[in-house]
């Protein structure tokens, strides 16, 4: 079946606070094989100007999850086992660091069929303890066409 | 380094095996068999297991970390999946090559255009970075 374009606009969240520690981001950066120090060690994060170790730019995900946060929505009605991944996109306002509260909000921007496939266009708003933007995150799935 | 209109960025080679894509699965949450299981794979009409994309846009990342030195570098970044990474069940797995352009360099900004293959072929289109690079004297 496919997907209504009435949900866009349809919004999830805030999340509850996801927190950053030292350890994800060291083992995020080792699942990526990023041996730089920035990611593992303060010192050296600091002497970029950092207050604590940085996240490599695509660590977001982790945080964001919008693929399953619509997964999750009954009444969406995403088929898992026919999503691709299509387009992603990150807008940092500033870096993810370690001691970071972060919430979320997933909005679908746009919902469209073409070919046969509909594609799904979800922003992830993600925000610090003190509500300011850290990183906007652009998902876009392709829901293939049952043949 | 300095940064220069048309500069062409050092190429790197990333290596991908499926050790590799089994410790992405933990560390990023993404437990989707395709990337793991070669019978869920090829049930879906795929060659083989493929890699995550978000593990192939991961490698670019390091790339533009690589070129910059400063993860808070990067500003914008953003890539579409063309062509699935498929990683074979041997050591030696998979080779992911990063290459890039500076396209302009304006007010201590920079856009980089990314190429990403794979076995000669593109697997991300329209990958594009923004880097905070230090201003040109």
């Amino acid at each position: 079946m496919p997907l209504d374009p009435s949900f866009a606009g349809r919004s999830y969240g805030p999340t509850g606070s996801y927190l950053v520690s030292r350890e994800k981001i060291r083992e995020f950066a080792d699942a990526i094989g990023a041996t730089d120090a920035p990611y593992r060690d303060v010192a050296a994060a600091r002497a970029l100007g950092h207050p604590d170790v940085i996240a490599p730019p695509t660590f977001a995900v982790v945080v964001t999850g919008a693929g399953e946060v619509l997964r999750d929505d009954p009444e969406l009605g995403l088929d898992f086992s026919r999503v691709v991944h299509g387009d992603q996109r990150f807008a940092y306002q500033r870096p993810v660091f370690a001691g970071d509260r972060l919430a979320v909000v997933c909005t679908i921007e746009e919902i469209m069929s073409r070919g046969g496939h509909d594609f799904l266009t979800a922003r992830s708003d993600v925000t610090d303890a003190a509500g300011a933007p850290v990183v906007t995150v652009w998902t876009r799935l392709v829901v293939r066409g049952e043949a | 380094m300095t940064w220069q209109d048309g500069e062409q960025l050092a190429p790197q080679t990333f290596p991908v095996t499926r050790a590799d894509l089994v410790r992405y699965a933990g560390a990023s949450g993404d437990f989707n068999p395709i990337h793991w299981n070669d019978r869920t794979a090829t049930a879906v009409g795929l060659p083989g297991v493929i890699a995550h994309g978000m593990f192939t846009m991961a490698l670019a990342g390091r790339a533009l970390v690589a070129w910059s030195g400063d993860p808070g570098a990067v500003i914008e970044f953003g890539v579409r999946f063309a062509k699935p990474v498929v990683v074979p069940d041997d050591d030696r797995g998979a080779e992911v090559t990063v290459g890039g352009t500076v396209k302009s360099v304006a007010d201590g900004v920079a856009q980089v255009e990314l190429t990403v293959t794979c076995g000669g072929e593109k697997v991300l289109a329209q990958a594009r970075a923004k880097l905070r690079v230090a201003a040109q004297g």
